[in-house]
């Protein structure tokens, strides 16, 4: 089969391109941790709200001066409704849903996590810029799916 | 050679499929305009047909309906125009049939509002099992479908020792090879959840379910663009005189989607639980992998209007475009899908890498982002086809021939400012599926609200061009003007015949290898998946 001169440059040059761009990916892995969320810690559904720390929900401060949060997503809510954290804090957050799949993501950050019954998710975040942020559930979930949101509070250090 | 009878009887068939396909657009466009409204703030949906009702219709009539019976549809055409013989055709009924029983079931559950749970049907959201079972038999008729392609298929092979297939039917052929390897994980899925929607297992694996939908998820995409690289390589070539740029090539993209579409699906779940960084790394370098026969695909095109434009002595760029049939409502339809194509790729490469994906993942861009790719280069190429194959099916001349130019210019446009709105609200956080999203005023969610506006104009335009497009359909069959009986042809390779390699005719052995290959990149996280099984979850009807 006759392959021709500029056919071949192209596809050596798409080729070319989609290893550079792989190349990157692996370099943010590396380099800036940039990986995507992969909670492996498992929950059972319907005793989350016995189950600590999950019976508290909410905010948590480490001895190293960063938090853990908390939550737990239910149709229609998530809960803590509210979180209050100061600017400049380093967060992560672990979440779990008791009944089906809800998404958690914050506008304007990459906290972005699918949340399944079963298992808890987890996501680190420093959230920079002070100011009040909406928390909303990115999956459908049922009949009230787009009233399902809550805030997060970024105070001024 | 064939009877003037036979080839009616086939396009009796191939009309059953293509306007079945053109029927589900109609009303998907109707929920669809709907649904920009909504978003918009401008309506609100009735009680008792809620928002989420509406968009599960729009989603299931149009990725899983609209789709399929078009491609099922146009496969059969071009196998039985470019394999002429006496044949029977209760396979293609029989295929049309069973997928339309399976359809309606699948509607009546989601119309009473029994299967409101989106066409991706997550558990453990839990519909009514007649809805799972209805999608079960829309699949299994397009198993017939395939059955009747692969038998023409082997009777060419029987009757032309040696000869390659034609590249039309390759093409085809190669389409439903790789669907058969997709919908094994559907069919899988639906093993899993139809005893538990009838509540004979309490509880159900909600990951392995959804490892199952994103293995055939992804391929599902890549049968819509094979059914729309079909068109391109052999049928728009001959809108302007021109050749398919290589009989091999062309071959060669298609085994290459056959054996890279289905081992991707995972970057559907990047941002999930219980799969581990490793397999998604992995997942990612496959996903860029199966852009490699696009990136072919790119070059012949452009290549094969090159050589169309110098044999007619022209050349240049600008030579080259002009010398194009624009105002061909089939070439129209499949160039402008080309340019919204190029749009797609890159926001394809975006969402594929998992850094840039958190900030996009389930939100407006990625609506965006498959309407300019399926919505936009894969509806208007069938579309155009629609136009090209009309009359070749009906005997009648196209009713109205500039309203059908216009309808493709009109979509081209809707489609333009309804995604790149979308894909800048998307960039800004707005969510997807979600019938409201002002959030209680809350001021991030304001800042969509421009966008989302605009993005419900651009549906209106679209909804106008489906109008445009149904009457053009309909108003063929009305006026009833009679033509020339049309041949089909199919673009010849500009190549020499006869060069292509043995190895690019196998195909249903290269199937074999691509269901080999799926099983064992998913391996990794089905293992992983079956190793931690975890709890079961019961489900629940939340609508
Ligand atoms: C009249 C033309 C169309 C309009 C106005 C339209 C509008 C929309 C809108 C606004 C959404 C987003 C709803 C949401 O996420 O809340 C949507 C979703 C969708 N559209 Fe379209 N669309 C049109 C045509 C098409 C076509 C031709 C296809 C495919 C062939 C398509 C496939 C889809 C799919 C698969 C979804 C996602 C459903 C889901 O998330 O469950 N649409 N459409
Ligand atoms: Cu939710
Ligand atoms: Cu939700």
């Amino acid at each position: 089969m006759h392959i021709h001169k500029y056919e071949r440059w192209w596809m050596i040059f798409g080729v070319a391109m989609l290893i550079a761009f792989l190349a990157l990916l692996a370099f943010a892995a590396v380099e800036n941790s940039i990986v995507p969320p992969s909670g492996m810690q498992q929950i059972d559904p319907k005793l989350v709200a016995q189950t600590p720390p999950f019976n508290h929900p909410g905010l948590r401060r480490l001895s190293d001066g960063s938090y853990e949060a908390y939550y737990i997503a239910q149709v229609f809510a998530f809960d803590p409704p509210v979180l209050t954290i100061p600017q400049g804090a380093k967060v992560t957050f672990y979440v779990t849903s008791t009944d089906v799949v809800h998404g958690f993501f914050v506008p304007g950050t990459a906290v972005n996590m699918m949340v399944v019954p079963g298992w808890v998710n987890m996501q680190t975040h420093v959230f920079r810029r002070a100011g009040e942020y909406l928390l909303l559930c990115h999956e459908y979930c049922g009949i009230g799916h787009q009233d399902m949101f809550g805030k997060i509070e970024v105070t001024k250090r | 050679m064939t009877s003037d009878l036979q080839v009616r009887a086939e396009n009796r068939v191939v009309i059953a499929h293509i306007y079945t396909s053109t029927a589900a657009i109609a009303l998907g466009a109707i929920f669809g305009v709907f649904q920009g409204f909504s978003r918009a703030g401008a309506a609100a949906a009735p009680s008792w047909f809620d928002y989420y009702r509406i968009l599960t219709m729009h989603g299931v009539l149009m990725a899983l309906v609209f789709t399929t019976f078009f491609i099922t549809g146009l496969c059969l055409f071009v196998t039985y125009r470019a394999i002429p013989r006496e044949r029977k055709l209760a396979l293609g009924w029989v295929g049309w049939l069973v997928m339309l029983v399976g359809t309606a079931m699948a509607a009546v559950e989601i119309l009473l509002g029994n299967a409101t749970v989106l066409y991706t049907f997550y558990a453990p959201l839990k519909a009514s099992p007649w809805f799972y079972i209805g999608a079960t038999i829309l699949v299994l008729g397009t198993w017939v479908v395939a059955y009747e392609i692969f038998e023409n298929v082997v009777y060419w092979r029987r009757t032309n020792p040696g000869a390659p297939v034609p590249l039309v039917v390759f093409c085809a052929a190669a389409t439903f090879v790789m669907w058969i390897v997709a919908t094994l994980g559907v069919v899988a899925e639906m093993a899993m959840l139809i005893p538990w929607a009838f509540g004979w297992v309490p509880t159900i694996n909600v990951l392995l379910t959804r490892l199952f939908f994103w293995y055939f998820g992804h391929p599902l995409v890549y049968f819509w663009i094979m059914g729309a690289y079909i068109i391109w390589y052999n049928i728009i070539p001959t809108r302007y005189g021109g050749n398919t740029f290589s009989d091999g090539l062309t071959r060669l993209t298609f085994i290459m989607l056959i054996l890279l579409s289905t081992p991707v699906g995972i970057h559907h779940e990047f941002m999930e639980p219980g799969i581990s960084s490793t397999w998604k790394a992995l997942f990612t370098v496959t996903t860029y992998g199966v852009a490699i026969p696009s990136f072919i695909t790119a070059f012949a095109i452009f290549a094969s209007f090159e050589l169309a434009a110098i044999k007619q002595g022209r050349k240049g760029f600008i030579a080259t475009v002009k010398s194009l049939p624009w105002g061909d409502p089939a070439f129209s339809g499949a160039a402008y899908g080309m340019l919204l194509f190029i749009l797609g790729g890159f926001g394809g490469l975006v969402n594929a890498s998992y850094g840039m994906d958190a900030v996009v993942h389930n939100t407006i861009w990625i609506v965006g982002h498959f309407h300019v790719t399926v919505g936009g280069p894969v509806a208007l190429t069938f579309i155009g086809a629609a136009y090209w194959m009309i009359p070749r099916l009906t005997g009648r001349a196209l009713w109205k021939p500039e309203w059908a130019l216009m309808q493709t210019r009109l979509w081209f446009i809707g489609m333009l400012i309804m995604s790149f709105s979308m894909h800048f609200a998307g960039l800004l956080g707005a969510p997807r599926r979600t019938a409201d999203v002002s959030y209680g005023g809350a001021a991030v969610a304001q800042a969509w609200h421009p966008y989302m506006t605009v993005a419900a104009a651009g549906g209106v335009f679209l909804f106008l061009s489906i109008i445009m497009f149904v009457a053009v359909a309909l108003g063929t069959l009305v006026q009833n003007r009679k033509t020339e009986p049309m041949a089909a042809a199919f673009a010849t390779s500009a190549t020499p015949a006869g060069a292509t390699p043995a190895a690019l005719q196998h195909l249903f052995r290269w199937g074999v290898i691509a269901l080999a290959f799926a099983i064992v990149v998913y391996a990794g996280p089905v293992g992983e998946i079956l190793h931690h099984p975890g709890y079961g979850a019961a489900g629940m009807r939340t609508w």
